[in-house]
Formats: C-alpha cells, sequence, structure tokens
C-alpha cells in the first residue's frame, strides 16, 4: 500500500464560522494505480490532495505516505516529502516564469538531486516539447505550459502524483491530449497517480473513482 | 537542491534586467551620496587632525603676548631658566605665488613629543631639521612653493594643508622676525618650584587649551550641514531600494510559492533571498564607494574653498582613498539593502504556502496597510509638533526633523489618493474618469518614487531656504558690523600711540578694538571695549534690547551680550552679568553674531580699559568719507604697509565671494538628490510597465491608440509629480523653519530669521515636473510602440 489515510479531518476559520472541509476521510491506494478525486467546487478535492502532499497540515486523522507518517512530518520534513516523493501538478501551471523550458522541466529534479539526462529527454519527446525547450513558459500555449509542468513532475521520479484540475484551464481537444500522455507516462514510471476534477468523462480514464461531497467520501 | 533554488531566483533578475540595475543603481546612488560627502568630511576633518598636530593647536596651553602682538626670543630663555618647561613657535604667513602659505616654526628639542615627532621624520633624526635647512610640507604644499623659499623641502602628508613646518631659526629668517615668537606652548606636565609667571614675564598671558583655536568645533556646522544632507540623500536612495526589492520580491510571490511547493525548505529559501540581497548590496556598495569617490573628487576644492574663506580652515584639496572611508560606504550599502530587503524577508517567512499568488498582491496590500500608515503618519507628525513645543537638546531637534520627513512621506500618498478620489468623482467624460481612476491604482507603485521626490524636493526648500537665508541676514549683519571703510593694525604698542596720534585729525571718527578673551557664566567668551558712537548706535540692530541701550553702555552701566551667549547662560535682558571679579552689570542688549562659535560681551571702552589696563590697542576701525584717500596717506605719510590695511569693501567681497562657493556646494548637492529622485520616478514606471499592459489593453481596444496611452502616461507623472511638489513646498519651509528656529539654536546658539524665496521655489517646481516628465519620457514611448499582439495576449483564454 503507498497511500493510507485514516479518520482526516480538516476546517477552515472563515469571517462568520468555521467550516468543515473534510469530515473523516479514509483513502487507500496502491502502488501504480489512478484514482479520480471528484465532486463539487468546495467538497474538499484540492483540500485532501494539500494535506497528502504536505503542502498543509490536517486537524486530526493520519497519512502514511511510502511508509512515512506525514502527519508527523515538521516543516523542513514536508518539504523532503514534496521534494523525493510527491509530485504537484497545479491547474494553474506553476511554471517558473524566469526560467525557460528546459530549465523548469529539470527543475524539480535537480532539488530532488535525480537528474537524469536520458529520461527528461524521453519525457520531453513523449510530451512534444522538444521544438519549445528554449522558450519562457509567457511564450507557450496553456497546454505546452500544462506539458511542461507534468514533464517537471515526472523527471523527478516521484512515487506520488497529485494533480489538482490540471487539465481544467485547457479545452476539450488538449485536455484530452494532456491526459492521455500523463497517464502513459505515469505507468511508465511505476507512479501512483491521484487526479481532482470535475469532469467525469477524463475521470472514468482512472482506475478507480471516488467521490467527495461536503467533506466525506461517497 | 540549493544551485536549482539559487538558478531560478537568479533568473528573475536576468529576466527583468530594468529591476535589476533599479535595484544596483538605487543602491550606488544612495551609497555614493552618502560616502561622497563622508569623504569630503573626513578629508576635511583629517586635515584639521593635521593641523592640530602639526601646530599643537586645542592640546596644550600656551602663553602669549597679552598686547597680542609676538614676543620677545628673551622671555622663552627668561621662562626655560625660571624653570617653565616651554617651547617656542613662530607662525606667519607668506605669499607663494597666487597661494599663501602658513609658516610654522617649531624648536623640536624643547617641543612635546607629538609636535617633534614630526620634525624627526621617518629616521628619527633630528639633526637635519635642526640645521634649518629643511622644510616640511604635503606634496600639494611643495609642489605650490616650488623655489619661493631657500629651503630643502620634503614631501610629508601628515603634515597641515598649507603648511611649512621648519627649526624656528629658519622661520624667523623666512618671516623677517628675527628673535620674535608667537606663543610658547606649555608641556603638560611644569616644575612644582618654577617662578610665578607674573614675576618672569608679566606681560604673557595663560591661554588654556580648551580656548584654543579648535578647528573641528569651528566648523562643525558646516559639516553637519553636509551629514544631513548626505543622509537625506541616502534615505531618498533607499527608498527607490525599497521600492526595487519590494517589487520583486511582490512579483516572486508566485516563484515562492512554487519553489516551496516543489520541496524547498522555507529556512533555506529565505536564507538564499538574503545572500542574493547581500550579493546585490555588495556589488553595489562597491560601484557606490568609486561613484562616491567622484563625486568627492568635485565636491572638495569648493568645500575647501568654503571652509577657508568661511573659517580660515586649510582642506587639502585632494582627495586620499581611506579604508574606513571604503568600508564605511560598504557598511551604509549593507544596511541600507538590509533596511530595504527586511520586511520583503519577514513578509517572504511568515507567507502561507498556499496563499494565493496575485500579480498586484502588493498594490491590495498596500490599500489594506492604509489605515497603518495613516495612524503611524499621525502619530509621527503629532510628536514632531509635540517637540517643536517641549523638546530640547539637539538630539530631539534631529528626533523632530526624523518624526517631521518621515510622517508627511507615509501622508503623501494617503493625501494624493485622498485628491484623486476626489477628481474621480468630479470627472466629467468617460475618459477623464478613466484617466482619474487608472491614476489612483497607480499609486501603491509609484508611491515610494513620490516619497523620494517629495524628500528630495522638501529638502532642495529646506536646505536653500536656510542657506539663502543667512546669505541675507549675513550680509546685514555684515553691514552693521563692518560700519567701518577701513581696518588697520599698528605694527607694536609703541607704534599704536603714534598711529592713534596720526589718525585722529584724519578720519571722521577711530575706533579702536580692544578684547580680551574670558569667562563668562563659565563659557568662553571675548569681552569687548567699544568707543560708543554714531558707528554703533545708528548701524547695530538687536534681537532685543531696553529703550537706552547705547547711553547706558556708554556709562558703564549696561553690557551687550551677542545672541550665542545669552541662550547658553540664559542671560537675557536685565539679568545681571559679572564680566570681572566684582563687577557685574545687567544685560541691556542683546544682538545677533553669526557664525561666531563663542560668546561675545560689549562694555564701554572706559570701563574696559579700567578692567583691563594691560591690553594695549593694535587694531582700529577708521570712519572716513574718502577711505582711498586715507589709506593712501597710511601708506605714504605715515610708513604703515599696506598689509596692516584692510578695505572693509574687500571684507564684504571675500565674505560674498565665500557664500557664492558654498552655494555652489548646496546647489550641486541639490542637483544631485533631485536627480535621484528623478530616477526612482523613471524605475518605478519602468518596472510597473510589465504590469501595466492588462490594465491598459481594455482602453486600447475600447478606442483608445497607444499614442494617446503614452501621452497620457506623461502626463499623469507630471500631474502626479505636480501634486507630490504642491505638498513638498509646506514641508520643506517648515524643515527650514526648524532647522534655523530649532537645530541652529540647538547646535549653535543663535536663531536666523527666515525669508522665504519664491523665484527659486517656481525654479525648482519646474525642474521637478520636467524630471518627471523626462523620466515618464521612455516608459511613455515604449508604451506607444508596444506590439498590438502584446494588447491582445490579454484577452486571450490560455493566458
Amino acid at each position: 500500500m503507498l497511500l493510507e489515510v485514516a479518520q482526516l479531518t480538516k476546517s477552515y476559520r472563515g469571517a462568520e464560522r468555521t467550516v468543515a472541509v473534510l469530515r473523516g476521510v479514509d483513502l487507500a491506494l496502491d502502488a501504480g494505480q489512478t484514482l479520480a478525486l471528484t465532486g463539487e467546487s468546495g467538497s474538499g478535492k484540492s483540500t485532501l490532495l494539500h494535506l497528502v502532499g504536505g503542502l498543509d497540515l490536517a486537524d486530526s486523522g493520519s497519512i502514511r505516505l511510502a511508509g512515512q507518517d506525514v502527519t508527523a512530518l515538521d516543516d523542513r520534513g514536508r518539504a523532503t516529502l514534496r521534494r523525493t516523493t510527491v509530485g504537484l501538478v497545479f491547474q494553474q501551471f506553476n511554471l517558473i516564469p524566469s526560467l525557460g523550458v528546459a530549465a523548469n522541466i529539470a527543475f524539480q529534479a535537480r532539488l530532488a538531486g535525480r537528474v537524469d539526462p536520458a529520461h527528461i529527454d524521453r519525457l520531453t519527446r513523449a510530451l512534444g516539447l522538444e521544438a519549445h525547450l528554449h522558450k519562457y513558459p509567457e511564450q507557450l500555449s496553456g497546454g505546452q505550459q500544462q506539458r511542461v509542468a507534468i514533464a517537471r513532475t515526472l523527471a523527478a521520479r516521484p512515487r506520488l502524483v497529485l494533480a489538482d484540475e490540471p487539465t481544467g484551464n485547457l479545452d476539450e481537444a488538449t485536455a484530452d491530449d494532456v491526459l492521455d500522455q500523463m497517464l502513459a507516462l505515469v505507468a511508465e514510471t511505476g507512479a501512483s497517480l491521484i487526479m481532482a476534477t470535475h469532469s467525469t468523462r477524463l475521470a472514468a480514464r482512472m482506475d478507480r473513482i471516488l467521490h467527495l461531497s461536503r467533506g466525506r467520501l461517497q | 537542491m540549493t544551485a536549482a533554488a539559487l538558478s531560478a531566483l537568479l533568473s528573475h533578475w536576468l529576466r527583468n534586467p530594468v529591476q535589476a540595475f533599479t535595484l544596483v543603481a538605487g543602491l550606488a546612488l544612495a551609497t555614493a551620496l552618502w560616502s561622497g560627502v563622508q569623504a569630503v568630511n573626513l578629508e576635511a576633518r583629517a586635515s584639521y587632525d593635521a593641523a592640530a598636530a602639526t601646530l599643537g593647536e586645542g592640546q596644550f596651553d600656551q602663553l602669549v603676548a597679552a598686547s597680542g602682538e609676538t614676543l620677545p626670543q628673551a622671555s622663552f630663555i627668561a621662562l626655560r631658566r625660571a624653570g617653565w618647561l616651554v617651547s617656542p613657535v613662530l607662525e606667519g604667513r607668506l605669499r607663494a605665488g597666487e597661494a599663501r602659505i602658513r609658516i610654522v616654526g617649531i624648536d623640536p628639542l624643547t617641543a612635546p613629543m607629538v609636535l617633534s615627532a614630526q620634525a624627526r621624520g621617518a629616521t628619527g633624526d633630528l639633526a637635519p631639521f635642526l640645521s634649518g635647512t629643511i622644510g616640511l610640507a604635503t606634496p600639494d604644499t611643495v609642489a605650490r612653493l616650488g623655489d619661493t623659499v631657500q629651503l630643502r623641502l620634503i614631501a610629508d602628508a601628515g603634515i597641515a594643508p598649507g603648511t611649512l613646518l621648519t627649526d624656528i631659526g629658519a622661520a624667523q629668517r623666512l618671516l623677517g622676525q628675527t628673535e620674535r615668537i608667537s606663543r610658547l606652548i606649555l608641556a603638560p606636565e611644569q616644575p612644582i618650584d618654577r617662578l610665578p609667571l607674573k614675576d618672569v614675564a608679566a606681560d604673557l598671558l595663560l591661554k588654556p587649551m580648551q580656548q584654543a583655536t579648535d578647528m573641528g568645533r569651528l566648523t562643525d556646522s558646516f559639516h553637519l550641514n553636509l551629514t544631513a544632507f548626505g543622509l537625506l540623500s541616502f534615505t531618498v536612495g533607499i527608498f527607490i531600494v525599497h521600492g526595487a526589492i519590494g517589487l520583486a520580491f511582490e512579483q516572486r510571490r508566485s516563484m515562492v510559492r512554487t519553489l516551496r511547493a516543489l520541496g524547498l525548505p522555507l529556512r533555506r529559501l529565505v536564507l538564499l533571498m538574503a545572500v542574493e540581497v547581500l550579493v546585490f548590496a555588495l556589488v553595489a556598495g562597491g560601484l557606490g564607494v568609486m561613484l562616491g569617490y567622484g563625486v568627492a573628487a568635485a565636491l572638495l576644492p569648493d568645500v575647501a574653498a568654503t571652509l577657508e574663506g568661511l573659517y580660515g580652515a586649510q582642506v587639502n584639496g585632494s582627495l586620499q582613498l581611506r579604508p574606513v572611508w571604503w568600508l564605511s560606504g560598504l557598511g551604509m550599502a549593507l544596511v541600507g539593502a538590509g533596511l530595504a530587503a527586511g520586511g520583503a524577508l519577514w513578509r517572504i517567512a511568515r507567507m502561507s504556502l498556499l496563499a494565493s499568488a496575485q500579480p498586484r498582491a502588493w498594490a491590495m496590500q498596500a490599500r489594506q496597510a492604509r489605515p497603518v500608515k495613516a495612524t503611524i503618519a499621525t502619530m509621527l507628525l503629532t510628536a514632531a509638533a509635540g517637540l517643536v513645543v517641549w523638546g530640547k537638546g539637539l538630539i530631539l531637534a534631529f528626533v523632530l526633523l526624523a518624526c517631521l520627513l518621515l510622517g508627511a512621506a507615509l501622508a503623501l500618498p494617503l493625501i494624493l489618493d485622498t485628491v484623486l478620489a476626489g477628481a474621480v468623482r468630479r470627472a466629467r467624460g468617460v475618459l477623464a474618469g478613466w484617466f482619474w481612476a487608472d491614476t489612483r491604482q497607480q499609486l501603491p507603485g509609484l508611491s515610494l518614487a513620490l516619497m523620494a521626490l517629495l524628500l528630495a524636493m522638501a529638502a532642495n526648500v529646506g536646505v536653500s531656504t536656510m542657506v539663502s537665508s543667512f546669505r541675507l541676514t549675513f550680509v546685514a549683519f555684515l553691514d552693521q558690523r563692518l560700519a567701518s571703510e577701513l581696518y588697520v593694525t599698528a605694527r607694536n604698542a609703541q607704534d599704536s600711540a603714534a598711529l592713534q596720534d596720526f589718525l585722529v585729525p584724519r578720519a571722521k571718527a577711530v575706533l579702536p578694538l580692544l578684547s580680551i578673551e574670558t569667562q563668562i557664566s563659565g563659557l568662553p567668551t571675548a569681552l569687548y571695549g567699544a568707543r560708543i558712537g554714531p558707528t554703533y548706535t545708528q548701524n547695530w540692530r538687536f534681537l532685543a534690547s531696553d529703550t537706552d541701550v547705547w547711553s547706558r553702555v556708554a556709562q558703564g552701566e549696561a553690557v551687550i551680550l551677542n545672541e550665542q551667549l545669552a541662550r547658553r547662560s540664559g542671560l537675557w535682558l536685565g539679568a545681571r552679568v559679572q564680566i570681572a571679579p566684582g563687577v557685574d552689570l545687567p544685560v541691556a542688549g542683546v544682538v545677533g553674531d553669526y557664525g561666531n562659535p563663542i560668546g561675545q560681551a560689549i562694555i564701554a571702552e572706559s570701563l574696559f580699559r579700567r578692567l583691563h589696563p594691560e591690553v594695549i590697542t593694535l587694531r582700529f576701525g577708521l570712519r572716513s568719507d574718502d577711505p582711498d584717500a586715507l589709506r593712501s596717506a597710511l601708506i605714504e605719510d605715515y610708513g604703515l604697509p599696506a598689509s596692516q590695511i584692510i578695505n572693509q569693501s574687500d571684507i564684504k567681497a571675500l565674505s560674498l565671494r565665500v557664500f557664492e562657493r558654498t552655494f555652489t556646494v548646496t546647489g550641486a548637492l541639490n542637483v544631485l538628490t533631485l536627480a535621484v529622485a528623478g530616477f526612482a520616478i523613471l524605475m518605478s514606471l519602468l518596472t510597473l510597465a510589465a504590469l501595466r499592459v492588462p490594465q491598459l489593453a481594455p482602453a486600447w481596444a475600447l478606442g483608445l491608440t497607444r499614442r494617446d496611452l503614452g501621452r497620457l502616461e506623461i502626463l499623469r507623472a507630471v500631474l502626479l509629480a505636480l501634486l507630490t511638489a504642491l505638498l513638498a513646498l509646506p514641508l520643506g519651509l517648515a524643515l527650514a523653519w526648524v532647522l534655523l528656529a530649532i537645530v541652529n539654536v540647538q547646535a549653535f546658539g543663535w536663531r536666523l530669521p527666515m525669508y522665504l524665496f519664491p523665484i527659486d521655489y517656481i525654479r525648482l517646481f519646474l525642474l521637478a515636473l520636467m524630471a518627471a516628465g523626462l523620466a515618464a519620457l521612455w516608459p511613455a514611448w515604449r508604451l506607444a510602440r508596444i506590439p498590438p499582439a502584446a494588447l491582445l495576449k490579454v484577452f486571450a483564454n490560455e493566458r
């Protein structure tokens, strides 16, 4: 078992009241498995990904990822987890605007100390980015930027990829195209994938689908 | 990991070279202005120290002739025989071409070690010096002397500038003062069994060391002004740096979030960003120090001329590279960068990892911080007002200045925002409405540059008002004090009586200039005996006086004090002053005495002569309807050397020339500070340019041409500069008032009247508007030529 989440809760203090976003979530994921998280806006999909990825702290419950108790890690430990075990793909791409495409792709692998030029080269070709390596993110279309973000994540060989609405900013055809490539590459690297999405069509292409509603998995 | 993170951080500067240039240039300019001014101050102070070391001024008690003349060498011999450890010094001036060189002769065998060390030179051998065939001087002075003197000249950088140090025998020969001495220096330790001074040399006076000339103290006011200007320029520069660093950090918020999301620990990130600032500070500091050298080298000749003219202080006209100056320049660059970056680093360290990365977060933050800034500004301005009423002492006067300037700078964006909000409400037409609203939206990004402009302009108004007020007051003061057409000095005591006999039938009035140094209320004071007549009664203006002041003083019933003595001792009209043991008189008048560091008390000539019969009059002021004829008679009929006669108009002309040099220095600093503020506006506009595109694209899409947008950018910059200038005027006048009425009084004891100079202010307004217009020109030109594709990109869904 790569990931085990048990009785996870998280709430945020709003302007008028405290909002419980996750109310006791249990989840398990095997290595190499892909999982779609669906649910309406505000259902807690992104929050669950943030907690699993060590970007935020849970109120209670436990998360075990690759044998590590994520909820017990301090700030430095969570940073190490993000650098070495988890790969994040965001809806807004979050590329480094001042670095070129090639430098962006290699960036997380450099942070993790796992630079493998052959692997990066394979990813670049698989995602059709060879012609854009000397460009800057602002010179790319949204689909191309998301491909760079996927390449950056996979170049570091994470054991778990967390993708938060990775195709939310793309048109349908481009979204299909990007997801095809991401699934193929995730399978090739042996990583697991959890993808938050609104699209039932895209969710159907995962091994499993879980629906989050009012902070609970259904 | 570190290398990857560093490459990401540095890539921002490579992609935004204008921002990097702003940061380096702002910090370099700030450091340059500060270190340039400090270099000038250090050079001057080093010259004073060299002078003190060469001449023994301020370090030892001295014996001088009561008459103010030179004394015979026989007095020295008599005192040595009576057990006194004294050493003779002869001083005089010698003309070498255009320059006047100060000749100082010492006897190294009897001189205190600190003085004789220079005579010993590097070898420690006194023989060459004692032979009377060599003279020591700075390389500059050696060059100026050429072969004017029959001595072998040896260059020594440790000698005071413009001074030739030689054996006393050689000095007597050069100055034609055989067997004469200017003064005797007393060794700190004297034998207990020495004979009393009055038994050995009754005509000599003991001059304690604290009464000796201290050039550092005399010139403090000048250096204080320079330092204040340097600090203000530095502050303006730091505003630029703060703006550049703040904007760069805000623009990198999304990058910071990504770096952390990808696993870079926060502590490592903050450390790397701090190192980045440190590198910038060192590079910019190094550049700034080099630029500062240029500023100092350009200013030093004028400063040296001003100091010599105003105070007679000799300052080396060429600049030396001093390690302390380099280090202080770099230190200031580091402190400035630290101050500017501290807040930004703190915000990064506290920023939530999941905080949304808004491209204009700094603008929103500025809006959110408005109440805090308003509160701080109000507190600072209230504190300034409180200090005006209750503050005492020089430190609090400077705290008052800091509160006033900082409070006003913080209040500026709030005032401008209120004015622009009013303009939005009153705007007629859609274009005007958009223009005012857009201008208002630009305020957070431009506010630091506008604050810099406000401070620069206020400093200009304040310092110009102060210096010009000083000039007007000083010219009027010279007319009052230098009423006599000619000033003559008798050759010696015997000559004094004969000279008076010669002058009485030829001059309208002969006014002896009698004075002695004494202590009043524990303060060093020059006591003057005045022959009261129309010259005094018609010309002198009092700051405060009784109605019959002159008649009471003439009858020996009252005394007049100068302002600094009256303020420092707390003695005002009616207070009784002890002017000699057992003699106390009421104060009947207080007069302004600008530029004089010590107290002055004026009593009637008759009373003075009764109290100090030993003082012989050597100097006289002469009233005459035909001063040229009187001067000719003195030279041709009486045989007085021309060098003993000074024409009043020459002194005034010299004083005004000195002021012109002072104005050159102040003017240069004014222009530099304003240039820095103009640069701040340029850099702010350039760094904002990229952020402006999404805001301007809709206006372009709705029908404005790119050229229209460019024109409006210039109009906006000029308009904001105009509004800032309008606020800078009252602030500058407040600054001038504080400098004249509070800082001056606390620092030097005298208060200057304040005059207004509207023409100067209008000129400054135009300069500021021009600087803002010029600063906006390039960004506007770039905007006018922006490719339509860049504007269209704003509307693309895939952005």
